[in-house]
């Protein structure tokens, strides 16, 4: 395991009350085991959609959305299990959306890369790189005229801070100050791309402070900071602060799309692999609560009976639920009022 | 309210209903380019940011694509928002936003998020506005499932529809028409809709259908009086809505004439006219008489001369042409020559 990454957890522990931790760690161990049962039952071929796992990313959607209300509004990309999960979206609804059944969170007509659930205000994703940045901004605009106090948060990746709805969407939401609060996951990589074959400089932070949007670079590995960030940041733009910006650097795990660890592909090494395993969101933040006596070997193996319990509902409901039906397929083109 | 009607233009029904809808409810907004502006959209938002202040009523950077993004996302916390675009060649920035985003957004979360905004947008013809000042892209958003496509033609339509897209609760794109901006004609005061999805019957006759679109639908109306002193008794059909397309009132008129022209405002490959034509063929097969003709923009960008424009723009001439043809079996002898493709009175400067 990492020693820095130990120590500085170690260091920032007292100053996250108990309840706070034991939920950080659940939630991410909670992502940790839903996208390792995916992994396991995908080669069945039974989930028939491209699904984007969030191994090895899991402090970043866990910081984050432990600060946010029920009200508040999360968007996120295809790799948006994660968020999905951390916000309070349902395992059953997710795992029957990836096997393809009416009860899924989309009813079927999403897969992994549209899972929604309105319930939660987990308001939704898109498979295109950036697609879900202004709609983000959208809510928040809303929240402005409305006054509601609720704020929006955007996840995306490295590659979306490419993409020309980036400046767009910065530029309005920095304009309008709206209550939105931009997270970059920067895991380095866009399918087998590494973000410097692709964008000059390693600075995405620094690239919105052009509008007077405060960026700030984070280690995303490290559930405590990118907590103790969004806190701050999210009720400065809940009091009308407008907008701001975290770039959170971690790592994922497998391939770009799909079940598997891909070092085989070429495309990074395994001293880079290595390095990252070694700094486990999951497993660092385990030792320091651990150690401090927060919690004990025999409540995180109670923790994991109960979400194996759930995974293994959610898997079975997924399986016994119908398909959709025939007729259904007209469903929702449009809104019949 | 009363049923008292004003004559008013295109442009002012526009902006009564944008003025009615605002009033009424409190989640509809407006963005766009030139909304707040001295010229105000051709006139169609003056007044607006006055009566109902900046926050409903505001400018917006020229980020197409974002913008569109933000009224989905406004529009899934309960508001209506209203966009404008004063060329529709300016939406092909924003491409992603509408085909990825509003128009799948609520089938791909399962129904229970639905996108309730409107996209007002005009078409250009004529002064050389020339390749990117002046598509009719009603085909393209057409084709795309998810969306609804209106294209009023008159000042009572454009009041009655732009009410219904806004209140619809889907993607709507409306389709605006330059030329039609000035044209006058009697519009209720009061607030009335009128349901997307149904055509309208513009002129009973029996001989040949004309089927038509935006400013297509005056040029056949002078196309079907000129008809007449030639003893051909036209039907002309308006189809006010492009997505939901009336098939039973066109195929109903085709039954009865057993003769179809289409006269669309955009490109014939691949266009309205194309589907219509396709439909009537699949649907009306043993009705017709003779083939169905299109009235379509040739395939080629708009060029800017004006002795090219009147090659490119088709007009009554051709539709008059193409129906004489239809029913003599043979070349008419009819000049197809156009003296001019846009209003007299329009001098620029777009």
């Amino acid at each position: 395991m990492d020693k820095k990454l130990f120590r500085i957890l170690n260091k920032y522990i007292s100053t996250v009350d108990k309840k706070t931790s034991l939920s950080l760690f659940k939630n991410m161990l909670r992502i940790r085991m839903v996208e390792g049962k995916i992994a396991e039952l995908y080669p069945e071929g039974k989930m028939r959609c491209p699904t984007h796992l969030y191994t090895g990313e899991e402090a970043v959607a866990s910081g984050v959305c432990e600060n946010l209300k029920p009200s508040d509004y999360v968007f996120s990309s295809y790799r948006s299990h994660g968020a999905y999960l951390a916000k309070g979206g349902s395992i059953k609804k997710l795992f029957a959306e990836l096997y393809g059944k009416k009860t899924g969170c989309s009813r079927g007509k999403g897969g992994s890369m549209h899972i929604v659930s309105r319930q939660v205000n987990f308001m939704g994703t898109s498979a295109l790189v950036g697609g879900v940045m202004p709609i983000a901004a959208g809510t928040a605009l809303a929240s402005d005229m409305k006054k509601d106090k609720r704020v929006s948060i955007v996840f995306f990746g490295d590659g979306a801070c490419e993409e020309g709805i980036f400046q767009e969407t910065l530029n309005f939401a920095a304009l309008k100050k709206l209550p939105i609060i931009f997270i970059c996951e920067n895991n380095f990589y866009a399918t087998y791309s590494h973000q410097l074959t692709r964008q000059a400089r390693d600075n995405i932070y620094k690239r919105v402070a052009i509008y007077g949007i405060p960026g700030v670079r984070i280690d995303g590995n490290n559930v405590l900071e990118v907590f103790r960030t969004s806190k701050k940041l999210i009720n400065e733009a809940r009091r009308g602060r407008g907008p701001a910006f975290i770039e959170c650097r971690t790592y994922r795990w497998l391939e770009h799309v799909g079940p598997y660890f891909d070092l085989e592909a070429g495309y990074r090494t395994k001293e880079e692999m290595d390095k990252w395993i070694d700094r486990c969101p999951l497993s660092s933040f385990g030792k320091v609560l651990l150690k401090k006596k927060m919690i004990n070997p025999e409540a995180i193996n109670s923790i994991k009976r109960s979400i194996e319990a759930d995974l293994e509902k959610a898997v079975l409901f997924a399986e016994k639920s119908p398909f959709p039906g025939c007729s259904e397929i007209y469903e929702g083109v449009y809104n019949e009022q | 309210m009363s049923n008292r009607k004003s004559i008013i233009t295109y442009a002012q029904a526009i902006n009564q209903a944008l003025t009615q809808l605002m009033k009424r409810d409190k989640s509809v907004f407006i963005m766009g380019l030139g909304v707040d502006d001295p010229r105000r959209v051709f006139g169609s938002t003056a007044n607006l940011s006055e009566e109902f202040g900046k926050k409903r009523v505001f400018e917006i950077p020229i980020s197409e694509n974002a913008i569109t993004g933000v009224a989905i996302g406004a529009s899934l916390c309960g508001m209506r928002p209203i966009m404008t675009h004063q060329r529709m060649d300016f939406m092909f920035y924003a491409f992603d936003q509408i085909m990825n985003h509003a128009a799948k957004w609520n089938y791909m979360s399962g129904g229970e998020s639905p996108v309730n905004i409107t996209i007002r947008t005009i078409v250009g013809r004529g002064w050389g506005q020339g390749a990117q000042h002046s598509q009719s892209l009603q085909s393209l958003f057409a084709h795309m499932p998810g969306l609804k496509v209106v294209m009023p033609a008159t000042p009572y339509d454009a009041k009655g529809l732009l009410i219904s897209s806004v209140m619809d609760g889907n993607p709507v794109i409306f389709i605006e028409h330059r030329s039609l901006y000035k044209r006058k004609g009697a519009v209720p005061e009061r607030f009335y809709k009128i349901p997307l999805g149904k055509a309208r019957l513009v002129r009973r006759g029996k001989d040949v259908t004309i089927v038509a679109t935006s400013q297509m639908v005056s040029e056949s109306i002078k196309a079907a009086g000129n008809l007449k002193k030639c003893g051909i008794d036209a039907e002309v059909i308006d189809l006010r809505t492009i997505k939901p397309l009336d098939k039973n009132k066109i195929f109903a008129s085709i039954r009865k004439t057993g003769r179809l022209i289409v006269a669309d405002t955009s490109w014939k490959n691949c266009g309205v006219s194309a589907e219509i034509a396709a439909l009537a063929a699949e649907e009306t097969f043993k009705y017709l008489k003779s083939p169905v003709a299109r009235i379509a923009l040739k395939d080629t960008p708009a060029p800017t001369s004006v002795e090219l424009e009147k090659i490119f723009y088709p007009g009554w001439e051709d539709i008059v042409y193409a129906a004489k043809r239809m029913i003599s079996g043979k070349k008419p002898k009819f000049s197809r020559r156009k003296k001019e493709v846009i209003d007299t009175e329009f001098k620029g400067p777009f």
